[in-house]
């Protein structure tokens, strides 16, 4: 039997610090996580700045943990695996240096990792039986792409997002009807006590595309709504609005993402990022997978929120194709998926 | 003693080893590439150059601020992924100690100036006659509050740093004392003043000057603009304003690189 490839990840590309032990790509033996979102929740957002001062006083503590609780040192690792973009520069640059000293100190592989590439990979972990070719739907605070995963490594991507990603149209309508930041979860929360089909918001279309995105739009219808109701004094339900906001993006993003497993036959469909923990999403996704019998893939909620395991397996399928990055890794805020 | 020293606190990023007091090897490169570019390749040549065996060192010197925020940051993640690797202390020093200590056995005081923007600069005042002294610790201060003091102490003073070009007429106009600038090899920071001066340190302190790589933080001198704003927010009651995202403008509501000044 092959040996048993030991990859160290490390992720810090926004607000969580993290770190995660992970074997054979799909064995989490540790997946740590500082989250600093009670800090940046005092702002409404995440302060660029803030993230990357807190990144420096967690890391080392963070990696430390992900190896005792795995159970290693790092004579054990094959590699270490780091986020090195898209995401915030200040914040990356402080997993993708530490990420380097460490293999400059060990002589151990370093691996730079896409962010996005990670996320797809949660699923992974999640599903051991999952393998390529399947259609992934990347929902996130900064990211929101329909991908074809034709192997370990390579991607089309169908569409994406040509104004604000979904995460962030959640985000701006939680801030607007006062429930504050994380709009994801609260925006979730609140659209269980809520009726999706009191307001009809609209599903944003982009011309030409079928699979691009657009959510600005229906962010400004909401607004508009808002802003309505208020001059005329009535009352505004934030459940309503919320379930009915929640629907619209869930209309889109699964009708979408249907349209292209309708069109390329797929067998399997998967969503991932911090936005596939959404409930909705995850019931309608679902729901349209069966109604295809299409094998639908969703990780648990640890794994769709930036982790560091999820880098760590994409580390892993990178490595198997021998690739490894030299000392000069840099901290990429824009790069491209391809 | 063995220390390897790492500098990235402004535009020169830099690292040296010092091996029982001498001077073994040092990269020093003031150029636009990023440090995250150059510092652990520059790193790496230094190992192979000197054939440096990395089990062998006693401690990561780094210079811990004031500078550029996301210089220090860079500086700092490198010594700490180094100390955690390696189970090495840090030894940390003020950047402006280590300007100073470029220059050394002269009557003059050494006063670096590091180009802080808004009106500002990272300073110190010191003597480096027969050892350094600090007779104004690092600081963040309008230039004419450092010209004002240095006028008063009536002493003669060499000025050096990033600074320099930036305020140059105004120290001439502002100076009533003898003054001279650092000529180009002394004036900017240098990986070698800062192992030097921690081995020094150690020679004077022992174990005291060593800080655990998982508990050093950069030494920004400064809040970022968010946390003053907050502090504001707080005395003017406008927390829910704040909350609601209304008064902090840099807010990363994309992953994009929307990052404060870099000082």
């Amino acid at each position: 039997m092959a040996k048993d490839i030991t990859i160290l990840g490390i992720e810090s590309s926004c607000d969580e610090t993290a770190a995660a032990v992970v074997v054979n790509g799909r064995t989490v033996l540790s997946n740590e996580i500082s989250s600093q979102i009670d800090i940046h929740t005092l702002y409404g957002g995440v302060v660029p700045e803030i993230a990357s001062r807190k990144h420096i006083e967690r890391i080392n503590q963070v990696i430390r943990k992900a190896l005792e609780t795995a159970g290693k040192t790092l004579d054990d690792l094959d590699a270490v695996a780091v986020t090195c973009g898209p995401g915030l520069v200040g914040a990356l640059l402080t997993g993708v240096s530490e990420a380097k000293a460490i293999c400059f100190a060990r002589d151990i592989p370093l691996i730079g990792v896409h962010h996005i590439e990670g996320h797809i990979s949660a699923n992974y972990i999640a599903a051991p039986e999952l393998e390529p070719p399947f259609i992934c739907l990347v929902v996130s605070g900064g990211h929101t792409h329909l991908v074809i995963v034709r192997d370990y490594g390579e991607y089309e991507i169908l569409g994406r997002t040509e104004d604000d990603a979904a995460g962030e149209a959640f985000d701006k309508v939680a801030r607007a009807v006062g429930l504050g930041y994380p709009g994801g979860p609260k925006i979730d929360k609140a659209a269980k006590e809520g009726n999706p089909d009191a307001l009809h918001f609209p599903r944003g279309k982009v011309r030409d595309s079928r699979y691009d995105f657009s959510f600005s739009g229906l962010k400004s219808s909401v607004l508009n709504y808002l802003n309505t109701e208020k001059m005329a004094g009535h009352e505004i339900s934030v459940p309503d609005i919320a379930a009915s906001f929640q629907k619209s993006v869930v209309d889109v993003l699964v009708s979408h993402a249907m349209e292209a497993v309708d069109e390329y036959h797929a067998e399997n469909f998967a969503i991932a990022g911090g936005v596939a923990s959404n409930s909705a999403l995850r019931a309608a996704a679902q729901k349209a997978c069966e109604e295809r019998g299409v094998r639908f893939f969703c990780p648990p909620p640890v794994l769709c929120t930036d982790n560091a395991a999820m880098i760590a397996c994409a580390g892993y399928y990178d490595f198997l194709k021998g690739k490894r990055s030299g000392y000069d890794l840099n901290a990429m805020p824009n790069l491209p998926l391809k | 003693m063995k220390i390897l020293s790492i500098e990235a606190s402004g535009q020169v990023a830099g690292c040296a080893l010092v091996t029982d007091g001498v001077l073994t090897g040092e990269y020093s490169i003031n150029f636009k590439k990023t440090h995250s570019q150059t510092l652990v390749p520059m790193l790496e040549n230094l190992r192979r150059m000197t054939e440096l065996d990395l089990k062998t060192l006693d401690a990561v010197a780094l210079t811990e601020g004031p500078g550029s925020f996301t210089g220090l940051r860079i500086g700092a993640a490198t010594a700490k992924g180094i100390g955690l690797a390696l189970d090495l202390p840090l030894i940390p020093v003020p950047t402006v100690d280590s300007l100073a200590f470029n220059l050394f056995g002269t009557d003059a005081l050494v006063c670096p100036l590091m180009d802080a923007r808004r009106s500002q600069v990272y300073t110190g005042i010191y003597e480096e006659k027969t050892e350094p002294a600090c007779l104004l610790p690092a600081c963040a201060v309008p230039v004419s509050e450092v010209v004002s003091r240095l006028n008063s102490l009536g002493r003669e003073v060499i000025f050096l740093g990033d600074g320099v070009p930036v305020y140059r007429e105004q120290l001439r106009e502002e100076l009533r004392v003898p003054f001279l600038f650092a000529p180009a090899h002394l004036s900017l920071q240098r990986a070698a003043s800062t192992a030097v001066l921690a081995d020094l340190l150690y020679r004077k302190k022992g174990d005291a000057c060593y800080v655990n790589a998982d508990d050093f933080r950069p030494l920004y001198l400064r809040k970022s603009q968010a946390e003053r704003q907050r502090e504001e927010a707080e005395k003017a009651g406008e927390m829910e304003a704040l909350a609601a995202g209304r008064l902090v403008k840099e807010m990363a509501l994309k992953k994009e690189t929307m990052e404060e000044d870099a000082r």
